[in-house]
């Protein structure tokens, strides 16, 4: 009885964290606008270790912003080198190695400078909001990222020709010319 | 203001569209017709006097129903032959022809527009403008990347879909030269409403003129100012998703810009191709196209003077 009666109340506040979780934010953050500082990308210091203070990723718990980080994953040729996160030229992305660090802002440097041996400065290139949601789907690739957030699904369809169309040749244009 | 057969089912512009036109007629009228006789049956039979002899009215009543059962079937398959005729008609064509090829994909939301070639060097790549010839056939090969278009010019041609991982193909030809909108005909997201495509149909000259123009790459800047702003578009981050022919932005994802400034509208029939609409959509592309794959880059006042400055000597 008093279940019931709670019911839609229930519903509500369930709904109200799927939105949360789906918020599409255009614009750019505020703090996802502050381009973090020097980054330590070892753990080894000089005489006792200094605790890191946790950096929020401002996208890792948004759905949206993981799959936009899906999206220019590929965009921006980023699996060209790291394949599907499981690496090819450059190290995998899924695993739990990781050479310069798996906390949020080192992740962000490390695509934003680049990396010894052959990871570009993506810096002066990628806007700090898009690198912030590529920063999400790298977490995502690692299981960094709140299972709800994380999309099984991207925002597009599988754009691949279906396996039965893949012999059909297709016809030759004559063209312009 | 554009005139109001701008984008227009019911002024079509050539055979295909024309067989669609005089279809949409046909069954214009006859819906009219049978629409009439239905209210005129209606409105008869409401100020009708009863029926005198229960037998001869039973009679009369059959020979009613089965008038109008055979009218009804011969005025359905009329429309069916009159549909499969307008749908032959706008198929490939029967004989050999010499079509231009165009490869259109669909984007959220913009339209890439690429005429091909056998020679590599003769294609050309251009946004949201389709250019064609009057009288030649013209074969678009329409593909899709991410989610279902479809392309819709009414003064050409019916929808046809744009769907990811298939080729769909539009034969179309353009008699009637002039200036006619084209426009995504299946929702495809936010920014649906704001996915539009140019069509020019123009002499065969002109459209050889342009293609020439289309085809070279961007002349090298001359001023300090654009030439600053040419490193800015160049190296920075509008070379990640578009392409500039002739200089090192070769990005993909996005628009090419190599003559931004021989098409008539920004970011899909958004908005004017005009300085001042430039610079607000170069400064704050969220605001105009809320959702829009493009970021805002944050440049300053005097780096976005560049920038636009640059952008106008795409011609």
């Amino acid at each position: 009885m008093t279940t019931a009666r709670w019911l839609p109340v229930w519903l509500l506040l369930v709904a109200s964290v799927a939105c949360e979780r789906e918020t599409r934010r255009y614009r750019e953050l505020p703090a996802s606008a502050s381009r973090p500082g020097a980054i330590a990308i070892s753990e080894l210091e000089p005489g006792g270790r200094t605790p890191r203070t946790p950096v929020l990723s401002p996208y890792q718990e948004n759905a949206y912003g993981i799959a936009e980080g899906k999206r220019l994953y590929s965009a921006y040729n980023c699996n060209g080198c790291h394949a599907q996160g499981g690496g090819g030229i450059g190290p995998a992305l899924m695993d739990e190695k990781w050479l310069y660090g798996s906390e949020p802002d080192q992740i962000y440097s490390s695509i934003a400078q680049g990396r010894p041996n052959g990871m570009p400065a993506f810096g002066s290139r990628v806007p700090a909001q898009q690198l912030w949601q590529l920063v999400a789907y790298v977490q995502a690739l690692s299981v960094q990222v709140p299972r709800d957030a994380a999309p099984s699904r991207s925002d597009d369809l599988n754009g691949h020709a279906a396996e039965a169309q893949l012999d059909i040749k297709v016809p030759r244009m004559t063209g312009h010319r | 203001m554009m005139p109001v057969d701008y984008q227009s089912a019911l002024h079509p512009a050539g055979p295909q569209a024309a067989s669609i036109a005089q279809l949409w007629w046909f069954m214009l009228a006859v819906c009219v017709v049978v629409y009439g006789l239905v209210m005129a049956t209606l409105v008869a039979a409401v100020f009708r006097a009863h029926a005198v002899r229960q037998a001869q009215a039973e009679r009369s009543l059959t020979r009613t129903v089965t008038t109008a059962t055979a009218l009804t079937t011969v005025a359905l398959f009329g429309i069916l032959v009159a549909s499969v005729r307008t749908g032959r008609a706008v198929g490939p064509p029967d004989g050999p022809v010499d079509p231009l090829g165009v490869e259109v994909t669909g984007y959220q939301w913009w339209w890439d527009v690429e005429y091909q070639s056998p020679s590599p060097p003769n294609t050309v790549r251009t946004a949201n403008e389709l250019h064609v010839p009057v009288g030649r056939p013209v074969r678009i090969l329409l593909a899709a990347t991410d989610v279902i278009h479809s392309l819709w010019i009414p003064n050409l041609h019916g929808k046809m879909d744009l769907i990811p991982g298939r080729r769909t193909e539009l034969w179309l030809q353009a008699d009637t030269p002039g200036v006619y909108r084209g426009q995504c005909a299946e929702f495809c997201g936010l920014q649906h409403a704001h996915m539009a495509l140019t069509v020019v149909v123009e002499s065969p000259a002109a459209f050889e003129q342009w293609y020439a123009a289309q085809k070279q790459p961007a002349r090298p800047s001359s001023t300090t100012q654009t030439q600053h702003g040419e490193q800015l578009v160049t190296r920075g981050p509008c070379a990640l998703c578009h392409s500039v022919r002739g200089t090192d932005a070769g990005g993909r994802p996005g628009p090419d810009l190599t003559h931004l400034q021989s098409r008539r509208t920004l970011a899909a029939g958004t908005l004017p191709n005009a300085r001042q609409p430039l610079e607000i959509w170069i400064t704050d592309p969220q605001h105009v196209k809320p959702g829009v794959k493009m970021p805002p880059v944050g440049l300053s006042t005097e780096e976005r003077a560049a920038v636009v400055a640059y952008l106008e000597t795409l011609r």
